[in-house]
């Protein structure tokens, strides 16, 4: 299967471990992945702030990059959802609307596409699912306290595969955790309350990993807990999924 | 131009395409195997209580017995004896002091714990809501399942007034801790015949 | 305008006890409404007839609007029509000035805080006392509501006993919402008895029958409207409702959204004013007509003001009701108060994480989150934002665009770092004030997959 990798500017520079593991893992399951070299950011940050009007620059790039593949593929829910709603170009419709079909989120990609039944991946420690909400109410990649519907997730689906790992489902299990884009620092006093209070629930469970499919609410997480100087570690879902003992 | 008829263009120039009205489908709505059970622990669950009665003269006793105590007790109800006609044109200083008042209801409804009273069973408008505890009677016959089915068997237009009165007056806005008696009734008991 | 939302809702947070009590607190009638939703096995499907009840509603607003008028005037009520605020509090000065009324008593309306009503008549030298508990203890303490169904969920049971203290004599020290609730009922039944105007506000108005509901928990509407010889109810035109019938839908949907309840207390339906009595009704479109003109945002004209969006909004539990410096705050009010005020309402739609909750709990159906976003962009391009915004944005764009100055960048210290808004490489940096920063690695993941994968 040939898939295109995306990976968010943010995790180009400052996690090149993520991407390294999202791609070791679609190979290990098989996948063709090819990286186009560039690359470079969806506009979401300057969509978000109202500058929508600016991120064309970023559509022409993507639209450059990722045109002409069966699946596009990405270790970033929050991402993904801003290509699948806002990624046009007036130019050539066909090709944005294309790609904003084509495009998934990374545990979506496996469980829905590649239906995957069995992960050699081995995680002994006790970890916390953080679920970023573009990817949980924007790609309905689980099911949501507020709506009346039957109970799903396709991140804890995964997880479950994994040998040895102990999931702790925090007391707000669908919380934002304050991040937002430029929110974070524009509100910045709600902004670290709010990652707080998402961090104080992991600990309550005694995790020793908060794990999630966004790296920026991880990122934003991973502040908080070091800045506390607490023991509490964040890593991406893709790095546990690829991890081998 | 009327600030009516600027209001009015402003809107029929700014209203989107004629959008339909949903059918409501009855039967993809919740029924209750007993309606009075759900009806009596909805209603309990929201500080009401409910007495299921065999006959309307047990409450006539009641009625009787209240009435020797000396407060100022209000019966709107004929099947109990003597109406309290005069109450309709009572002044609300005089009203404020009512203890308790019989008032019947048409209907109750299973989901929500409401029982629906017209205007002619209030006599006055007031007296439901000004009384310090109301008892509410009703047939068992026509506790329904849920709102929509009220809505089928009563007539809004048929009375100046109507409501429907779901337990005693409550609030929660010190703090969210729920104290029963806000301005209203302090205790709304429903006997219901069988 | 000088108060912004982040800057209020620091003051907020400053008192992290009380915000944590503030969070816990509206999370659980959050969670109070989810278990009442999951007691209907129909509730998605009741979201869906609320909505296109309300979208039929909007579409035939002008005719449903004439309907009501004509089919209420024939039940002897007088309806006015306001088109704005200034309107609506002359409309009700004139009655009262007509019945030469001294004592007035009013129920929950959100439209007269909208208005401003309470400040309007002040300045006339009338007092107006407000009945719901909650207002009233706001009232006594000069503040605002912060909340639009919880008015003073902002204050702790203390703050109410000082208050009353100070105003009802109660007991010093005492505490006890049981006690301090008896006193405002005695306080408050006086002030029905001696009232000669009540003020209410309408939860639904018919079309069909030109009648209207009024929604309490308390019973203060029906104490004020049952005893004054005048009632006047104020609406917001898109109050409205095609038939009888539909109440059923809203009702069921209205208090298990507001506080997890099944129906409030009392629903009370007026149709004709009593034998002795006088009846108006206030229709007021202030702003609402020009948003319905705005496609994208013209179904925030659907909300029932069931506040389930402020409850389940983590920066509103977080931040507090005055934070957004409206009469309607949360995530509701941030899209329908930069319709009403752009500029001083321009930081409102950046008050969001954009998570997405409001959405999926609003019982019309509203997309709130989405037109949060909207609003972001019709702010931007009518120009109320921050230059130094801008600025930072173009840089940011200019990056993005041209792959090689990215990479460029990156290269030495990952100095894109510089571009994105949250990591401004700035003493002031308020990423950095609460949060360690990222540590830069030494290749980018574009640098790696050239070593490990290209060859």
């Amino acid at each position: 299967m040939k898939v295109a990798l995306f990976i968010p500017c943010y995790i180009d520079q400052f996690y090149p471990k993520v991407g390294i593991a999202t791609l070791q893992l679609l190979e290990k399951l098989g996948c063709d992945v090819s990286f186009p070299l560039e690359q470079t950011c969806c506009g979401q940050p300057m969509a978000n702030s109202g500058f929508a009007a600016l991120s064309k620059g970023c559509d022409i790039n993507f639209i450059k990059n990722f045109s002409g593949f069966d699946y596009i593929v990405a270790p970033s829910g929050s991402c993904v959802l801003h290509v699948k709603e806002h990624l046009s170009n007036e130019e050539d419709g066909i090709e944005a609307s294309q790609i904003r079909n084509s495009i998934y989120e990374l545990t979506e990609f496996l469980t829905d596409i590649l239906k995957v039944k069995s992960i050699p991946a081995s995680f002994p420690h006790k970890v916390g699912l953080h679920n970023s909400c573009h990817g949980q109410r924007g790609l309905n990649l689980s099911s949501m306290t507020e709506r009346m519907l039957p109970e799903f997730s396709k991140p804890e689906q995964l997880l479950k595969l994994v040998a040895g790992i102990e999931l702790k489902k925090a007391k707000r299990n669908d919380e934002c955790c304050g991040f937002g884009g430029t929110f974070c620092v524009f509100e910045e006093a709600v902004s670290v309350k709010m990652g707080k209070d998402r961090v104080k629930e992991h600990e309550d469970n005694e995790v020793d990993y908060i794990t999630g499919g966004d790296t920026s609410c991880l990122m934003h997480l991973e502040g908080i807990l070091k800045r506390q100087g607490s023991k509490i570690k964040t890593i991406h879902i893709a790095e546990i999924l690829n991890r081998v003992l | 131009m009327s600030a009516r008829e600027n209001i009015l263009n402003a809107i029929a120039m700014n209203q989107p395409e004629l959008a339909e009205l949903p059918v409501i489908d009855l039967a993809s709505t919740i029924h209750y195997e007993d309606s009075f059970i759900q009806f009596k622990t909805v209603l309990e669950s929201i500080g009401g209580k409910v007495e299921l009665i065999s006959h309307i003269t047990v409450l006539k006793d009641k009625l009787a017995t209240d009435k020797t105590t000396g407060n100022f007790i209000v019966n709107t109800i004929e099947a109990l004896g003597d109406v309290d006609k005069y109450v309709a044109l009572l002044p609300v200083f005089d009203l404020e002091k009512v203890e308790k008042a019989y008032v019947k209801g048409t209907l109750g409804v299973a989901e929500n714990g409401a029982v629906w009273i017209y205007e002619s069973q209030m006599i006055n408008r007031l007296i439901p809501f000004i009384c310090q505890h109301l008892i509410l009677v009703m047939e068992k016959k026509n506790i329904v399942s849920n709102l929509h089915q009220a809505y089928q068997k009563i007539d809004v237009e048929k009375e100046g007034f109507g409501a429907f009165v779901a337990g005693p007056s409550k609030t929660a806005d010190i703090e969210q801790s729920l104290v029963i008696g806000a301005h209203g009734a302090r205790s709304v008991v429903v006997f219901v015949i069988e | 305008m000088t108060v912004k939302h982040a800057d209020l809702a620091e003051k907020f947070i400053a008192d992290e006890p009380r915000t944590d009590w503030h969070d816990d607190t509206l999370w659980f009638v959050r969670e109070k409404r989810d278990k009442a939703a999951h007691g209907l096995p129909e509730w998605e499907q009741l979201r869906e007839w609320a909505s296109q009840i309300k979208n039929n509603t909007l579409s035939n607003l002008s005719n449903y609007l004439k309907e009501f008028e004509e089919k209420a005037a024939a039940n002897g009520i007088k309806v006015h029509w306001a088109s704005d605020a200034k309107e609506h509090n002359e409309i009700i000065y004139e009655i009262i000035l007509k019945h030469g009324i001294q004592k007035i008593v009013k129920s929950k309306s959100m439209l007269t805080e909208e208005c401003h009503l309470n400040e309007f008549l002040q300045h006339q030298g009338i007092e107006v006392v407000d009945t719901d508990l909650g207002e009233r203890i706001v009232q006594f303490r000069k503040e605002p509501p912060s909340h639009i169904v919880l008015p003073a969920i902002h204050l702790k049971k203390e703050d109410v006993s000082a208050t009353f203290h100070e105003h009802l004599k109660t007991e010093k020290g005492n505490n006890d919402p049981q006690y301090l609730t008896e006193a405002a009922r005695q306080h408050l039944r006086n002030k029905f008895v001696e009232s000669q105007l009540a003020i209410t506000g309408v939860n639904f108005a018919i079309a069909e029958t030109g009648g209207f509901v009024v929604c309490t928990n308390e019973g203060n509407a029906d104490m004020g409207a049952h005893t004054a010889p005048v009632h006047i109810a104020c609406m917001g035109f898109e109050k409205l409702i095609p038939k009888a019938d539909h109440l059923s839908v809203f009702l069921r949907l209205l208090a298990r959204s507001a506080t997890g309840q099944p129906i409030t207390t009392y629903s009370s339906h007026f149709q004709k004013p009593r034998p002795d009595q006088e009846m108006h009704i206030v229709i007021v479109d202030n702003g609402r007509s020009k948003q319905l003109g705005r496609e994208d945002f013209r179904n925030s004209l659907k909300c029932i003001r069931c506040a389930a969006c402020f409850n389940t909004c983590p920066v509103y539990r977080r931040s507090g009701g005055h934070s957004y410096h409206t009469a309607v705050a949360g995530p509701i009010g941030s899209i329908l108060n930069p319709n009403l005020d752009m500029k001083a309402n321009a930081d409102l739609p950046f008050a969001s994480t954009l998570c997405g909750s409001c959405s999926n709990v609003c019982p019309v159906k509203i997309n709130i989150h989405e037109q949060l976003w909207k609003w972001r962009q019709v702010i931007v391009e009518e120009g109320y934002v921050a230059a130094s915004k801008k600025i930072s944005m173009k840089g940011m764009s200019f990056v993005f665009s041209n792959p090689k100055i990215y990479r460029l960048l990156g290269k030495t210290g990952r100095k894109v770092i510089h571009f994105f808004p949250f990591m401004v490489n700035n003493k002031l940096n308020p990423w950095f004030k609460q949060r360690e920063m990222p540590s830069a690695p030494k290749d980018s993941f574009h640098d790696w997959y050239l070593k490990n994968r290209k060859n």
